[in-house]
C-alpha cells in the first residue's frame, strides 16, 4: 500500500469466499487497482470489475463458476463495503476509491 | 444509489435486503430478526422437548455451524432447557472432510459443546477414498449418500440421543420439491417436505429395541441467502471448499434452477417449500395434514434426500432414486419390500393407486390384499447388519457386498444415464421460463 498514488487508478480490496476463493488461486483478499475510466471513458462499475476479473486475474478455465450470462452467477453474493450490491445499484455501482467488494458464494455444502 | 435507512429502527443504514419480502435491514436488525424467525419455526412446529438431549448434524459448512450457532444462542436466550451436541461423520476423504472436520473441532469449542466423529472406516471398514479407489469417481455420491444415512443414526444411538437437527435450509427443500417433481415421486415429495421425520433405528446395544430417532429442519424455512449473510455478519468459522468427488454435481441442475428462479423473484423459494408442503398434503396416506408436527412424525425412509450432504450432492438427488430402482429391479424376485406395504396401505386408504417410480417388474399389491400381514407392517432387520431395513439386506450391505467382492457397479451407469435425463427436463423448463418471463 506504500506505492504513490496515481490519479488515474482506483485503489479497491476485492475478497472471495464461500469457496469461490478456489476459482482465484486461493486468494481470499487481493487489492486490486483499476482505472479511473473504463474501456468507454465511464467511471468503472461492478460490471467492468466482474469483466476485469475474468479477463485478467481469473485463471482458472472455469469462468462460467463465476460469471453466467454476463453477469455474476445466480447463487454468489455480492457485497459492496459489506452491503448487498441490490441495494447498490448491482452491477451499475460505480467503485470508489478504498471500495471492499466481497464475492461470496452460496453453492457450497454445509 | 443513496443509503437507505433499516426498514425496522428507522436509524441504521441498511446492508441487508431480505429475499422473502424485499424489506431492507441493517446489521443489528438481520441478526435478531434471523434469530426470531427460526425460534418462531422451532416453537410454533414444538419441534424442541425440555431436557432433550439434540445431536446437530454437523460438517463445518455454512448451514450446520450457522445451525450450531444459532441454536445455542436460542437455547440460552429463550432457555429450551435442551442439551446440544455435534455429531461428524467422517467419510474418509482426505483433503476434504479431514479439512472440514478441523472446522467442527473449533466449532465445538467455540460453543462449548460435546462432539462426537463417526468414520466410515469403523462402520463399513471402508473410507470414501478406498471406495473411489475401487468403483471409479462415478456414482460414488450413492454410496456416500446410503452409509451416512445410516451414520447419523448409529451416531445418533451410540450418543444415546433421539433427535437429530440438520442444515437443510429452504433453498435445499425448494431443490428436493422439484426434483421430486421431475421424477414424479410423490410419496417421497411428503417425506422431504416434512420438518419433522422418524427413522427407526437399532439401539446403540443392538438388542432389537427399537428407538426412534427423530430428525428436524430447523432451517426449512430460512433462505441460503441470509445463512450465508448471518454466517458473514457474525463472523463464524466454516468451512467451504467442493467434496474432491463430485466437481461435475456442481452444476446442479435442480439447484441452479432455483437460483435462477430467486434471482427473477425472490419469494420463489419459499413459494416452492409451500407448494410442495400442499401437494404433500394431497398424497394419499401423508402425515403432512397435521403440518407433520402431529405425534406421528412422518417416517423418513431409508433416505430422504440426495446422494451428498453438501451441496454438490445435494444437487443431484435423482441419482439417489434411480440406484434405488435399480436395486428394487436386481431384487424384483423377493419384491416385498416396505416401500411397496406401505406405498399400497396408504393407495388402499383412499383407493387411488398412484404410478410409482419403482422398477417395471414391482408389482403393486391390489387393495383386497391382507393388511395384517405382520411382515408387511414393520421394518425388519438387514440380515448382514442387523440394522432396521426396508429389505432383507440393506441398501448399505448390499452396497459393501460389491466392493467386497470387487464388483463392478455396472447399474450405476445407468443410473447416471436416467439422471442425465433429468437433468434434460431441469433444462427444458429452465429454458421454457426464460421464455415466460
Amino acid at each position: 500500500m506504500s506505492q504513490a498514488k496515481d490519479e488515474d487508478t482506483v485503489s479497491i480490496t476485492v475478497e472471495f469466499s464461500g469457496g469461490l476463493e478456489m476459482l482465484f488461486a486461493n486468494e481470499r483478499k487481493l487489492s486490486l487497482t483499476i482505472p479511473v475510466k473504463d474501456e468507454n471513458g465511464e467511471r468503472p462499475n461492478i460490471a467492468f470489475l466482474v469483466r476485469h476479473l475474468c479477463d485478467t486475474i481469473m485463471k482458472d478455465p472455469r469462468k462460467e463458476l463465476f460469471v453466467l450470462d454476463d453477469t455474476v452467477r445466480p447463487g454468489i453474493l455480492v457485497l459492496i463495503n459489506d452491503a448487498d450490491w441490490e441495494l447498490e445499484g448491482e452491477d451499475k455501482y460505480e467503485i470508489e476509491e478504498g471500495d471492499n467488494i466481497l464475492f461470496v458464494s452460496t453453492l457450497h455444502g454445509g | 444509489m443513496p443509503p437507505s435507512p433499516c426498514a425496522l429502527c428507522k436509524v441504521n443504514r441498511a446492508l441487508i435486503l431480505r429475499p422473502k419480502d424485499h424489506s431492507k435491514l441493517c446489521r443489528p436488525c438481520f441478526l435478531s430478526t434471523f434469530e426470531a424467525e427460526i425460534h418462531h419455526t422451532i416453537t410454533s412446529s414444538r419441534l424442541f422437548e425440555r431436557g432433550e438431549r439434540i445431536a446437530i448434524g454437523a460438517s463445518g459448512g455454512k448451514d450446520s455451524t450457522v445451525l450450531a450457532s444459532v441454536l445455542k444462542t436460542l437455547n440460552e436466550r429463550y432457555d429450551y432447557g435442551v442439551e446440544l451436541i455435534l455429531l461428524s461423520i467422517d467419510e474418509g476423504i482426505r483433503g476434504y472432510r479431514d479439512d472440514s472436520l478441523e472446522t467442527v473441532k473449533r466449532n465445538a469449542q467455540q460453543y462449548g459443546m460435546p462432539l462426537e466423529i463417526l468414520g466410515y472406516d469403523e462402520l463399513y471398514g471402508w473410507t470414501m477414498d478406498q471406495v473411489v479407489e475401487q468403483v471409479g469417481k462415478r456414482g460414488n455420491c450413492t454410496y456416500c449418500g446410503v452409509f451416512r444415512r445410516q451414520a447419523l443414526d448409529r451416531g445418533a444411538a451410540k450418543l444415546g440421543v433421539k433427535h437429530v437437527v440438520t442444515g437443510h435450509n429452504a433453498d435445499d427443500v425448494a431443490e428436493t420439491v422439484l426434483m421430486n417433481l421431475l421424477r414424479g415421486d410423490l410419496p417421497r415429495l411428503s417425506r422431504t417436505t416434512s420438518i419433522v421425520t422418524s427413522t427407526p433405528s437399532l439401539s446403540a446395544d443392538g438388542a432389537g429395541k427399537n428407538t426412534n430417532i427423530k430428525r428436524s429442519k430447523p432451517l426449512k424455512y430460512t433462505y441460503e441467502k441470509e445463512i450465508v449473510l448471518y454466517a458473514h455478519h457474525k463472523n463464524l468459522d466454516y468451512f467451504s471448499t467442493e467434496c474432491i468427488y463430485s466437481p461435475e454435481a456442481f452444476r446442479g441442475s435442480a439447484r441452479a434452477l432455483i437460483k435462477n428462479l430467486e434471482r427473477v423473484r425472490p419469494s420463489a423459494i419459499l413459494d416452492v417449500v409451500r407448494s410442495g408442503e400442499d401437494m404433500a398434503k394431497l398424497v394419499p396416506g401423508s402425515d403432512e395434514g397435521c403440518g407433520g408436527v402431529c405425534a406421528s412424525a412422518v417416517p423418513a425412509g431409508e433416505e430422504e434426500e440426495g446422494g451428498c450432504g453438501s451441496a454438490n450432492g445435494r444437487s443431484s438427488g435423482g441419482e439417489m432414486a434411480t440406484m434405488e430402482d435399480q436395486l428394487s429391479q436386481n431384487e424384483a424376485a423377493k419384491a416385498n419390500g416396505l416401500e411397496v406395504e406401505i406405498t399400497s396401505s396408504k393407495i388402499k386408504k383412499s383407493e387411488a393407486p398412484l404410478p410409482l417410480t419403482v422398477g417395471k417388474s414391482r408389482k403393486v399389491p391390489k387393495a383386497s390384499q391382507p393388511r395384517k400381514e405382520p411382515k408387511k407392517q414393520v421394518m425388519g432387520q438387514c440380515k448382514k447388519c442387523g440394522y432396521l431395513s426396508s429389505q432383507e439386506i440393506c441398501k448399505a450391505c448390499v452396497l459393501l457386498e460389491g466392493l467386497n467382492k470387487n464388483r463392478p457397479k455396472n447399474h450405476i451407469e445407468v443410473g447416471y444415464e436416467q439422471e442425465k435425463d433429468v437433468n434434460g427436463a431441469t433444462e427444458a423448463m429452465k429454458q421454457l421460463d426464460v421464455g415466460a418471463g
